[in-house]
């Protein structure tokens, strides 16, 4: 290596590529299962109760609920994919490996979340393209929805690497997306409009912030929303600062990778 | 003129949090192109000091650098130079030899040289496995998959942290012209062994820690001149009841219930002082029907050094 070279890029391939062939791997885990899951969503609330259910915000139900269940699978995944990619080779050992490399904290973290936000991504693209084989889908701001996704794709893989970090064994690991962000995901408007919760459940809605990212970009497809798509922007972008920061201190501190 | 150390680390100490003082105020040269030997007890230091230089463990104090490159501030260019092979098998049992030893040498910023590897995993004889997945490989192999990931990215200094622990004593001998032809090829190698065998079979130098600290560094040939001792040991044709006082200038013992008379000393004392011995055994009438003598090995001269600092 160049000792000039300030950014080692064979080395962000390498991991990208590495965490690409792990998900090509476990493609049926990593990308069948939650398309199947998502495509029974459909059969159950889109066909089944949807067709009992009146148009929301004047959006069909069954294409009322896609922004919010490709979000769903989002969270799950980039959390999934990000936390499982730095923890594995914490468990194993095999972590010394990149920690005596003459890799950055910058590059280390770009080729794990990076590899991770495109997992997530590509699996929302396809449970986009099976969700219009099921309903009705249009998408009124493209741009913001490609911005959408993948904001929070890296959000939520960064989130999903400090999980990661923090997480001593597998428990810790599942702790987070099982306990916290999956009930919050439910109850932050993934099948229904908060403007159909009585004004008290309303107001406590408006302190989960699952609430402003589901808004924002359900937004991008129907241009409609629970809350403005500046503050479902600003929040998601607080979010994402947030991790930014404690990902600092984890590279900064060494906590819980290097002694 | 002597070439500049390879590494230099100066004062090197580390603190965990628990308060542990793993490493204290070690100095150590490592020259170009020499074995270096790290002996010591469990929980000596050792693997500490490995990790320190490689960049695994933040040193609470002092100094390393590896060619001139400081291993904080110039930390791309002093890993880049350094390969490990870990003590543990760790290692993505899912992946394959060649895509591992490919994602090594990715991941020391190298560009991809398929020629090179495929020299690296035929040296090792890892070239026929390449395909199988590194769970399927037996524990040798997975330690040669480690050493064929540690030369990846074609390092200057390769460290081996037990290289040989729990192999068998083919696989040893195989480790051990593994690590000569390496050292041959230019790399200099730092290991670290619990087998003393080991140390006395292939080091140029061997430098001893124990509770933190490095005791001792010496080459092997001088280690063993000025610690070593030598013992000659005569069968004697009658036993003696006692030592005759005239040999009170000899530090003689009996043994083998008075059959034979032994005679420790220095390996690098005054060699004169046997014949002088023998001369006055026959003045004296003592005959013997046999002699022997044996040198003290690595591994007494070691047990002694860390006991004498308990």
């Amino acid at each position: 290596m160049n000792p000039a070279l300030t950014f080692n890029y064979h080395a962000v391939i390498a991991i990208f590529r590495f965490e690409m062939t792990r998900f090509a791997r476990t493609l049926w885990q990593s990308l069948v299962t939650p398309v199947i899951t998502t495509a029974l969503y459909f059969v159950v609330f889109g066909a089944a109760i949807g067709a009992r259910m009146g148009d929301i915000e004047g959006v069909q139900y069954g294409s009322f609920i896609v922004p919010g269940l490709i979000m769903l699978s989002l969270f799950t995944e980039s959390l999934n994919n990000a936390s499982f990619g730095i923890h594995m080779p914490k468990f194993t050992g095999t972590i010394y490996e990149v920690l005596s490399a003459p890799v950055s904290a910058f590059e280390i973290v770009l080729a794990y979340v990076g590899a991770a936000a495109t997992k997530s991504v590509l699996l929302g693209l396809i449970i986009l393209a099976t969700a219009s084989l099921f309903v009705p889908i249009h998408v009124e701001h493209p741009l913001w929805m490609a911005a959408f996704l993948v904001l929070v794709a890296t959000t939520f893989s960064l989130f999903g690497f400090i999980i990661g970090i923090w997480a001593k064994g597998f428990e810790e690991l599942q702790f987070i997306p099982m306990l916290v962000i999956t009930p919050l995901t439910f109850l932050g408007g993934v099948f229904y409009s908060i403007d159909m919760l009585p004004a008290g459940w309303r107001t406590v809605s408006l302190f989960n912030p699952i609430v402003y990212i589901i808004s924002g970009f359900r937004w991008s497809f129907y241009g409609t929303a629970d809350v403005s798509i500046g503050i479902s922007l600003a929040a998601t972008l607080s979010f994402l600062l947030l991790c930014i920061v404690l990902v600092w201190l984890i590279f900064r501190t060494g906590y819980r990778l290097k002694q | 003129m002597p070439s500049p150390p390879v590494i230099s680390i100066s004062a090197l100490g580390k603190t965990y949090a628990s308060g542990l003082v793993a490493l204290q105020d070690v100095d150590l040269d490592i020259h170009p192109g020499e074995i270096f030997a790290l002996l010591g007890p469990n929980g000596a230091g050792k693997t500490t000091l490995i990790s320190a230089v490689c960049g695994i463990v933040t040193p609470t104090a002092g100094s390393v650098r590896v060619n001139g490159y400081d291993i904080r501030r110039d930390y791309r260019a002093a890993r880049a130079q350094i390969g490990l092979v870990p003590q543990e098998l760790y290692t993505d049992l899912f992946e394959t030899p060649w895509d591992t030893v490919r994602f090594s040498r990715g991941l020391f910023g190298l560009a991809p040289n398929p020629a090179y590897l495929e020299r690296v995993l035929r040296d090792l004889s890892l070239w026929d496995k390449r395909k199988d997945m590194i769970m399927t490989l037996s524990g040798g192999m997975k330690r040669r998959v480690l050493i064929a990931k540690a030369l990846a990215h074609e390092p200057q200094v390769l460290f081996l942290d037990e290289p040989t622990a729990g192999v068998d004593v083919e696989l040893r001998r195989d480790m051990w012209a593994l690590v000569r032809r390496l050292r041959d090829s230019g790399v200099t190698i730092i290991l670290t062994t619990h087998y003393i065998d080991e140390a006395e079979e292939m080091a140029d130098r061997i430098g001893v820690i124990n509770k933190g600290r490095l005791i001792l560094v010496e080459t092997k040939t001088e280690l063993m001149k000025k610690l070593g001792k030598k013992q000659l040991t005569l069968h004697l044709l009658e036993p003696l009841t006692a030592i005759p006082a005239d040999l009170s200038g000899w530090a003689l013992t009996l043994a083998n219930d008075s059959a034979d008379l032994e005679y420790v000393f220095d390996a690098s004392a005054e060699q004169a002082s046997v014949p002088a011995l023998l001369q006055r055994l026959g003045e004296l009438g003592i005959g013997f029907k046999d002699l022997t003598t044996r040198q003290s090995s690595l591994e007494e001269i070691f047990v002694s050094l860390v006991s004498e600092r308990q």
